[in-house]
């Protein structure tokens, strides 16, 4: 049985994956993304993290992706543009790049993992309560290094992405979405 | 909640291995900005299922608190990105990365 | 391994009926009636007695009227819009708890569809991915006002969502787990949440009115406002299966509400058991949460609407850091003891 959702879902999680990288239409890209992430979510809780499954979804899906949906559609960005020369030839180099990466790392991840076991899924490693006694015990420093780290984004990104103040003769056009729509 | 381990761990590295390629693959070859920054976040998220699955194999809880601080830093680092391409649309135009070309040499 | 899937299905099925496809109905009827009510008119009475035929009459037009498609509009992404909607509606269910724990030939059966350990977090989850139907109404029907409005909607809903999430954990301190049954069990021995969290619910209320779109905070969806908002190229069965989706996701939240503050469907002083208390218990949680549904409907036709940087202050400036004050004060009065039965 969970070998089967296994299956479903990984095979659902590199299907998307394929349409992220290759589709033309990012916003398609990025429901692409949606959908590998849910699947890693599975992925997670199958391997007994269904707290970091939720959060996966809660955080990922739910909040990262609709940031990058909402700067696509502020941008009002289309459709990538045609192929320019030296594509074809960037296109090969990086299908051989990640080739040649599957074929060095797989069978080495494949060999590591094989002769241990597992083990069974105790209800104490799966446990919400044993993991923030993890977080809020061992890993404290870092758990709040986490936290200034986040504030700084918050400050950096607002003072990054809000208008310039007073605009000069030579800024761009008030007819972008951008500069009217503040939301 | 004891599950038989029934899925061996190695298939989730594999996979985690598979999209990380993918992942790379994307991030070489898109031209739109929005695009690569879409393939980055598939490897981290491959790395996630690579931390998760070695965390289960050893029986540590390290892994996956590990993988909550990559979300947190995925999110942060989302965050500032976008602000930047925002930033740059306004005075270029445009996210064809193949165009913002003003540091070339 | 047969035995729970057939109790799994039993309980979902009963869920799904009772709740889910039987608000919608119900609620079209009611809401109608009620607001008719209080400004002063006597609403549907034509159709039936008391006008119960209306709702027969509305899905008889939803069903016969035209799906127009707008030119030019992304054809898959306009499609998938609406059945966005019903996803997380038809999922956050799973893991509110109806009925004490049912023996049935010598096995125990709880009276929750999901009995993982991470209820709450599921429910939150799967409630967050709402966001997705209206940005991409919005985006898919290539018309400027339905873009904005599906922008400004989202935004709403992002920017609630935090403060409804620090106000159910906070929720959660006294009893110490994401398993709704526990939390439950928790108010049936001491209180009710919402006595010693008064504030935590009321800014988990404001958030609910929010992340719901309804009335005040339904500016993305307004009639005056955006022509329609983010559905305003929907017609016929699309816009049906919106309207749906909405009422689904309050009585979602009202369910959380009950669940988390109220007691769930448990009664104060009364212990309830067996194939009897199962069916007062599911019961009670359906007239607690049609109360809440009342009470969704009587703010609807009572207040104005929230201006957009009202509603945005509203939800930075003043839930929030309410929220965050509310959770360090339930942190702290947990550790000093003065919740009852805290271990």
């Amino acid at each position: 049985m969970e070998t089967a959702i296994f299956l479903i879902f990984a095979a659902l999680a590199l299907g998307s994956a394929l349409m992220v990288v290759t589709h033309k239409s990012p916003v398609y890209a990025t429901m692409s993304l949606v959908v590998t992430l849910f699947s890693l979510a599975v992925m997670f809780v199958l391997l007994g993290a269904p707290f970091i499954g939720a959060l996966q979804v809660l955080v990922y899906a739910g909040a990262i992706v609709v940031l990058f949906l909402f700067v696509l559609m502020l941008l009002n960005i289309s459709k990538e543009e045609h192929q320019q020369e030296g594509q074809t030839v960037h296109r090969w180099v990086a299908l051989l790049g990640a080739g040649a990466f599957i074929g060095l790392v797989v069978p080495l991840l494949y060999r590591a993992a094989q002769p241990r076991n597992a083990g069974v899924l105790t209800e104490q490693f799966v446990s919400i309560r044993e993991f923030a006694r993890d977080l809020f015990g061992r890993y404290l420093l870092q758990f709040e290094i986490v936290g200034l780290l986040l504030l700084v984004a918050v400050v950096a990104a607002t003072v990054v992405a809000r208008k310039p103040p007073a605009a000069p003769s030579g800024a761009p056009g008030a007819d972008s979405p951008v500069s009217e729509v503040e939301p | 909640m004891s599950l038989p381990n029934s899925v061996p761990v190695s298939w989730f590295l594999v996979l985690a291995a598979l999209l990380f390629a993918i992942g790379v693959a994307g991030a070489l070859t898109r031209r739109n900005g929005i695009g690569i920054f879409l393939s980055i976040e598939l490897m981290l998220n491959a790395a996630n299922v690579a931390l998760v699955g070695y965390s289960r194999l050893l029986g540590e809880r390290t892994g996956q608190i590990m993988v909550l601080f990559v979300m947190a830093v995925a999110a942060a680092e989302a965050a500032v990105g976008l602000g930047l391409f925002i930033a740059v649309y306004r005075q270029r135009r445009t996210i064809d990365v193949n165009r913002l070309n003003l540091m070339r040499w | 391994m047969q035995f729970e899937l057939l109790a799994t299905a039993a309980k979902m099925a009963l869920m799904l009926g009772i709740f889910i496809l039987g608000v919608a109905p119900i609620m079209l009827w009611v809401e109608r009636r009620m607001s008719a009510f209080i400004q002063d008119r006597p609403g549907p009475n034509r159709l039936g007695p008391l006008g119960l035929v209306q709702g027969v009459a509305d899905a008889v037009k939803f069903m016969f009227k035209e799906d127009v498609t707008p030119a030019g509009a992304d054809k898959p992404l306009y499609l998938m819009a609406p059945a966005l909607a019903l996803i997380p509606a038809l999922s956050t269910y799973v893991v509110i708890p109806f009925g004490p724990d049912l023996t049935v030939s010598g096995k125990t059966v709880p009276m929750i569809v999901s009995t993982g350990s991470a209820g709450v977090l599921i429910f939150l989850a799967l409630s967050s991915l709402g966001v997705y139907s209206l940005i991409t109404a919005g985006y898919a029907s290539n018309n400027k006002f339905s873009l904005l409005g599906g922008i400004r909607a989202s935004a709403q809903l992002i920017s609630y969502e935090l403060a409804l999430t620090v106000a159910v954990l906070a929720a959660l301190i006294p009893a110490g787990s994401f398993y709704l049954p526990d939390v439950v069990a928790y108010q049936q021995k001491h209180l009710w949440m919402v006595i010693p969290q008064a504030i935590g619910f009321l800014v988990f209320l404001i958030a609910m009115f929010a992340e719901t779109n309804r009335l005040p905070f339904d500016l993305p969806e307004a009639e005056s406002e955006l022509i329609a908002g983010f559905h305003t190229e929907y017609g016929a069965m699309r816009f049906a299966t919106f309207f749906m989706g909405e009422y689904i996701s309050m009585t979602a939240l009202s369910m959380l509400a009950v669940t988390l503050y109220f007691g769930g469907w448990t009664l104060p002083w009364v212990h309830l058991t067996g194939w009897l208390g199962a069916i007062v218990g599911l019961a009670v949680l359906f007239g607690k949460v049609s109360l809440f549904m009342l009470f969704y409907v009587w703010v609807r036709w009572t207040f104005p609407r929230f201006r957009y940087d009202q509603l945005m202050r509203l939800g930075w400036k003043v839930l929030l850091p309410l929220a965050i004050l509310n959770f360090l004060a339930v942190a702290v009065a947990t550790l000093a003891g003065w919740f009852p039965g805290v271990g």
